[in-house]
């Protein structure tokens, strides 16, 4: 999709953890429809990245656009960039929803209702239409059976299923997975990459960052290989991960597919 | 083992001191509840200016015993002339006052210490969750941070309103006629222990066990999102 229109820019991110520099200029570009796989060794600076995204984690230069709207950021005393206006950071991020590795659905809400609360608080959704919407896509990420069901009564595959209509459910304009698969049992994993296939294939834009090169090579369209905090190689998926050109991407890919 | 016409004739007393004892539980755990939301954020709040006043508080107040404060509160500060002359004496010089100051400040520096520590114990996910969707700082409070503490904080909070109804025994040292008052009365006028206090003991252990039972009712209904059983007996302090 050469003319589709840009969902997401990321500008030159730097982060710098006290004297240790992990993202030392990085820039990235979503259109609408792309599925960009984020791979690298553990501690490259992907997660920390995606983070900087929705200001979860705080850059100290860059900057972020999100579907033409430039996110005002202004540095603090400690360096680290903040958002000059709380609520076009909460209107951004309610645009760029995330998954995460460890879930982090709401203990003490259902299913349902995890789904729900932040259509409800931050879209201003009713809450018949909220419902109405969580089941949809409780229903398509085929967990509506367990909508009455607490987070710690369920399976690691179906709580990250139910994290993923969460997410759905904001109808964002991105979507971010932090290592999405990382914390399941290896039988519960296909389940999760299943969901994640079809939302991919249904047209949604997503940036993954993930391990799983089996789902970077088949389902991602573009590829972003960071080494040390910086891009290493980039491409079309299928094309960079059969055939890199960096000795770096070569060793990554040869010890992660063993 | 009891004299029962002595037990029967001082049970409509042993009854007034019960509403007695409640009223004061009541007043003061309403208002350590009401004190421990704002106090238990500021606690665990980054900004120092914030924490610090609120840890000593609860720091001084949890290191002296409630005798003492309620001492000092109701006969301690009668003694200077100027509080006697202050337009606050007719509060101070009333008993019930005192005691419900004092209860108040007593369970809400613990309340706010256990509301403090099941605001710390909020799982760090839970938050990155609410904010990546965009709620606001007080949505954060209102929807996940507090319905999460106080589910957590169930299990301790029965502890500190069973340790607060035993130590309304105290109020009797500055005359109120609770429980304690009465049985002391009654073994003033007949000399039999089982007689007084072991009336009072049976009224104390009944309501001990019907404010556990409430508790655990609460924690059936608001913990069972836990994979875990409702928590063990409870220890009174």
């Amino acid at each position: 999709m050469p003319d589709a229109p840009e969902k997401l820019r990321a500008d030159n991110i730097k982060k710098r953890f006290g004297a240790v520099e992990v993202l030392k200029g990085i820039s990235l570009s979503a259109k609408a429809g792309d599925v960009m796989a984020m791979i690298g060794a553990s501690g490259s600076g992907k997660s920390t990245m995606l983070r900087c995204l929705n200001l979860l984690e705080r850059p100290n230069e860059g900057r972020i656009i999100v579907a033409g709207e430039e996110l005002k950021l202004t540095p603090d005393a400690s360096g680290a960039l903040a958002a000059r206006d709380p609520k076009q950071l909460q209107r951004i991020r309610a645009r760029l929803s995330m998954v995460f590795q460890q879930f982090n659905l709401w203990a003490h809400m259902t299913a349902l209702e995890n789904v729900i609360e932040a259509p409800v608080r931050v879209l201003g959704l009713s809450r018949p239409d909220a419902v109405t919407r969580a089941e949809r896509y409780l229903e398509r990420v085929g967990v509506a059976h367990r909508k009455a069901a607490y987070p710690a009564h369920m399976s690691g595959g179906e709580q990250q299923r139910v994290a993923i209509a969460r997410a759905l459910a904001m109808e964002p304009e991105v979507m971010l997975f932090d290592e999405p698969t990382s914390a399941l049992d290896p039988e519960l994993v296909g389940e999760v990459l299943r969901v994640m296939r079809s939302l991919a294939q249904e047209g949604r834009t997503m940036i993954v960052v993930t391990h799983e090169m089996s789902f970077a090579r088949d389902v991602a369209n573009k590829v972003v290989f960071l080494h040390g905090g910086l891009i290493e190689e980039q491409g079309v998926a299928r094309e960079v991960l059969s055939n890199p050109q960096t000795e770096r991407l070569r060793g990554f890919l040869a010890r992660t597919l063993g | 083992m009891f004299d029962w016409p002595v037990v029967l004739a001082a049970l409509p007393d042993f009854f007034r001191g019960l509403r007695v004892t409640l009223i004061l539980l009541a007043i003061a755990l309403a208002t350590g509840f009401v004190l421990s939301i704002p106090l238990a954020m500021a606690r665990v709040s980054q900004n120092k200016w914030l924490s610090m006043p609120v840890f000593l508080f609860t720091y001084v107040i949890r290191g002296t015993p409630l005798l003492v404060q309620m001492f000092m509160v109701y006969h301690g500060l009668a003694q200077f002339a100027w509080m006697r002359q202050s337009a606050v004496w007719f509060l101070f010089k009333d008993a019930w006052f005192c005691a419900w100051l004092v209860f108040s400040m007593s369970t809400t520096a613990y309340t706010t210490e256990i509301f403090a520590g099941a605001l710390r114990q909020t799982p760090a996910g839970e938050l990155e969750a609410a904010q990546s969707l965009g709620m606001t700082k007080l949505q954060i409070y209102a929807r996940i941070l507090w319905p999460g503490a106080l589910r957590r904080a169930l299990p301790q909070y029965s502890n500190e309103v069973v340790g607060l109804m035993h130590a309304t025994a105290v109020a009797s040292t500055v005359t109120l006629v609770e429980i304690t008052r009465v049985a002391r009365d009654v073994y003033y006028n007949h000399l039999s222990v089982t007689d007084s206090f072991g009336v009072a003991a049976i009224f104390y252990f009944v309501l001990t066990f019907t404010v556990v039972g409430i508790f655990k009712l609460l924690e059936m209904r608001y913990l069972k999102h836990l994979n875990r059983k409702v928590s063990g007996p409870v220890a009174a302090r």
